[in-house]
């Protein structure tokens, strides 16, 4: 057996993942990836008792199924491994993460930085403080570093350009200001509800996303049994996912026109967001819907209340919303910044291995919810946004495009609410936190969020606890992404471009 | 043109006239919390026992908003008539242990005029510019205080605003439980900030570490060295919280 095939959110036991040489493990990983269809959604290395265990996750987007392998050696005896980044560029962040946190040497890794100099970091002489960036000599060359911390009002990273004139040839990043410590924290903290609340966190930004992965994935680890009144539950899942993905879109489609100097863009759908996260508030306290979803229960009925107010707030948005992207998508002075800026290819989004939007922009049908579909998007058949031209247009339009489709997926959930008699389990879990996971289990969980993809992978031990816990924001992929398409490009549209993407880097650093 | 003219039209105008006196819906759940005096003790044993994040003490029960993620928890076990969060959002506070709020305590959470320097009164009351320093913060927070200058809150109008250099800063708007990665970019901008300054700290994490405290990766370091001119509480804060809590301080109201 070559590779253990499953699907989104089904555990399988460790046990049953296939331990190969590592000649081997590569073999099969490159055959598998040679498939246009398939590429991988994790690959991370873990203390198991003795060894250091590397399993990957190869997503096969045609046939929704995930394959499970992986490879290993002894943790007292690293030995010095061909780096897989050399045939498959996709895998150079895996690797590069592995390396930094384990001190694992990849053969032929073409740049084994540091990721986000992690507090477990291998190497703890590494310092953030003091990285060499590359340089750029020559006549009329120079270099331009920006942040940690940045003009406006977000998160801290460092943007080093090295540029001829006003012409930016290399964008190099570096990240890991935001590293709390996560993925450690999940095994420190060893209550249920900690870990919720810590998943919450991850990237406020995306609070159903990541939390729709924990959630999803520690049913099917406790062993919750779901019955029919489930599919309402995952609807109203489903349906929140929807409502994070207009709020955050129109927001940043706010914050692009303000890049290009559009007041009456920016007022706009500045304000056209704030109903939007307001009905979060309304439905569970907080306007970024931090606390909405809970293991095992919905802690937030939706009430015929909160689905007038859905329906009422959709109706009025839509009007306001559609009048607009209208103006700003005709608007000369604003084409003329977002057409052509920042361009990007299929070749380069297949080549890192980029995911949610990022693939999309460029004609790549990569989106979790058409693919491996969870909670509810079974029932919808979705069809994923695709773009061509690859540039600040193209992510922009997209997130139109997304808002609109999202709107008409919460109208088919909402119609189809009716039809769904029941209830769905409301009353509150305290005795799950008594509960242990089903032992010796492996569990990968993926979701769209609005960013794109996001996975984790739960590992449970001999006593039903976490033995090891990862999470894969989209950005790890995509943040490479922003590096290339700024290349031969004004160091002016940085701004614009780096908008345009909106990566995380608190999910990225986590 | 004409199209501009009706979009501005559909839109009318939106912004709150008095942010002072904004009535919050009842579900905004997530103020100032009122804990019946005649709390259990079973009830006060579970609900510690429960809290993700130490926030809760007992003998007097009480909860500490510095350090409550707000995940209503203890609300669930105990009942809504034992703990009941208001949508009382005026709770930003420069004095530390007025967010702990015991069993009993209806008052709401004020600031201490006493403790505030007279020359933040002096010098910033019409004019207050800001620097933001995100140090582990998720992006929820720091999206928050980008809204207190969006259409409806508007802080422009009060002279407050965020600017893009510490040079230009009256202080420092922290969000995040301060990672050991960001310590040293914080304390560079905090020097970079001319004299007399203020800080201000936003959010769960930033006040306590939150759910993030105890992690080895955060230093937090800067803050027993410096004194903290205002705190505002809340895991994911109220635009009107900020607002509200830096006008009071610097004397708007």
């Amino acid at each position: 057996m070559k590779t253990i095939e499953t699907k989104n959110n089904i555990p399988v036991d460790l046990a049953d993942v296939p331990i190969h040489t590592y000649a081997i493990f590569f073999e099969i990983v490159s055959a598998l990836m040679k498939n246009k269809t398939v590429h991988c959604t994790t690959y991370f290395a873990f203390e198991n008792k003795t060894n250091l265990q590397f399993i990957c996750c190869l997503a096969d987007d045609a046939t929704s199924s995930l394959h499970l392998l992986s490879h290993q050696m002894p943790i007292d005896a690293l030995e010095p491994i061909e780096a897989l980044t050399k045939k498959i560029n996709a895998f150079h962040i895996f690797e590069r993460e592995i390396a930094e946190n384990f001190g694992v040497e990849f053969k032929n890794h073409p740049w084994l930085k540091p990721v986000r100099y992690a507090k477990n970091r291998a190497n703890s002489e590494k310092q953030i403080n003091n990285y060499p960036f590359f340089k750029i000599d020559g006549f009329d060359t120079h270099e331009v570093g920006v942040g940690p911390i940045h003009a406006g009002i977000i998160e801290p990273g460092h943007f080093r350009f090295s540029c001829h004139g006003e012409i930016v040839h290399h964008l190099e990043i570096q990240l890991g200001f935001q590293h709390r410590g996560i993925e450690k924290l999940y095994l420190t903290k060893p209550h249920l509800l900690q870990r919720t609340i810590l998943t919450e966190n991850i990237a406020g930004d995306t609070a159903i996303g990541h939390t729709l992965a924990f959630v999803n994935m520690m049913e099917a680890l406790y062993g919750i049994e779901k019955d029919i009144r489930w599919v309402k539950m995952d609807m109203l899942r489903s349906l929140a996912l929807e409502v994070e993905r207009i709020a955050i879109h129109v927001g940043d489609m706010s914050n692009l026109c303000l890049d290009v100097a559009y007041q009456l863009g920016n007022a706009v759908f500045g304000a056209l967001r704030t109903p939007v996260i307001n009905f979060f508030q309304f439905w569970c306290g907080n306007r970024f819907a931090k606390g909405l979803l809970r293991v095992g229960y919905n802690p937030h009925p939706f009430t015929p209340q909160l689905m007038e107010r859905l329906v009422k707030i959709l109706e009025e948005f839509d009007i306001k919303y559609m009048e607009m992207q209208h103006k700003t998508f005709t608007l000369p002075s604003v084409l003329n910044r977002f057409e052509k800026c920042g361009i990007l290819n299929m070749e380069q989004m297949d080549m890192i291995g980029a995911v949610g939007m990022s693939a999309r922009m460029t004609g790549i049908s990569r989106d979790v919810r058409a693919s491996h579909p969870f909670n509810y998007y079974e029932h919808l058949a979705y069809e994923p946004v695709l773009l061509e031209t690859g540039d600040v247009y193209a992510r922009a339009m997209m997130r139109n495009l997304e808002i609109q489709k999202s709107m008409a997926y919460i109208r088919t959930m909402l119609s189809q609410i009716y039809r769904l008699n029941v209830e769905e389990p409301q009353k509150y879990r305290a005795d799950i936190y008594d509960k242990k996971m089903i032992p010796n289990q492996i569990c990968v969980s993926l979701t769209e969020g609005w960013r794109g993809e996001i996975c984790h992978t739960g590992i449970t031990n001999e006593k039903g606890d976490l033995m090891h816990y990862k999470v894969k924001d989209p950005s790890m992929h995509n943040w490479t992404a922003l590096a290339l398409a700024l290349r031969q490009n004004e160091i002016s549209d940085f701004p614009i471009n780096n908008k345009s993407f909106d990566l995380s880097y608190c999910g990225h650093d986590l | 043109m004409f199209d501009e003219i009706k979009i501005l039209q559909h839109q009318g105008k939106q912004f709150i006239p008095d942010v002072t006196k904004v009535n919050l819906p009842v579900s905004f759940a997530v103020g100032r919390p009122e804990i019946a005096e005649d709390i259990t003790a079973e009830n006060a044993k579970l609900a510690k026992a429960i809290c993700p994040t130490q926030a809760i003490e007992n003998e007097p029960f009480s909860i500490d908003l510095g350090k409550c993620t707000y995940c209503m928890e203890c609300v669930r076990i105990c009942g809504k008539d034992k703990i009941n969060f208001t949508n009382d959002y005026k709770t930003a506070t420069n004095v530390r242990e007025r967010l702990i709020v015991k069993a009993g305590e209806k008052h709401p959470i004020t600031i201490d005029q006493s403790l505030v320097r007279p020359e933040i009164k002096k010098l910033f009351k019409n004019s207050l510019k800001l620097r933001q320093v995100s140090a582990g913060g998720d992006n929820s927070q720091e999206w928050e205080l980008g809204a207190t200058n969006n259409v409806n809150f508007d802080c422009s109008r009060f002279g407050i605003d965020f600017v893009a250099s510490p040079r230009h800063a009256d202080g420092i708007v922290i969000t995040g439980p301060i990672t050991e990665n960001m310590a040293e970019p914080l304390q560079i901008c905090y020097d970079a900030i001319p004299e007399p300054k203020l800080i201000i700290l936003v959010g769960t994490d930033a006040i306590s570490g939150g759910i993030f405290e105890g992690s080895p990766a955060l230093n937090r370091s800067f803050l027993d060295k410096n004194t903290i001119d205002l705190y505002v509480p809340g895991s994911l804060i109220h635009p009107l919280t900020f607002v509200n809590g830096v006008l009071e301080m610097i004397g708007q109201i």
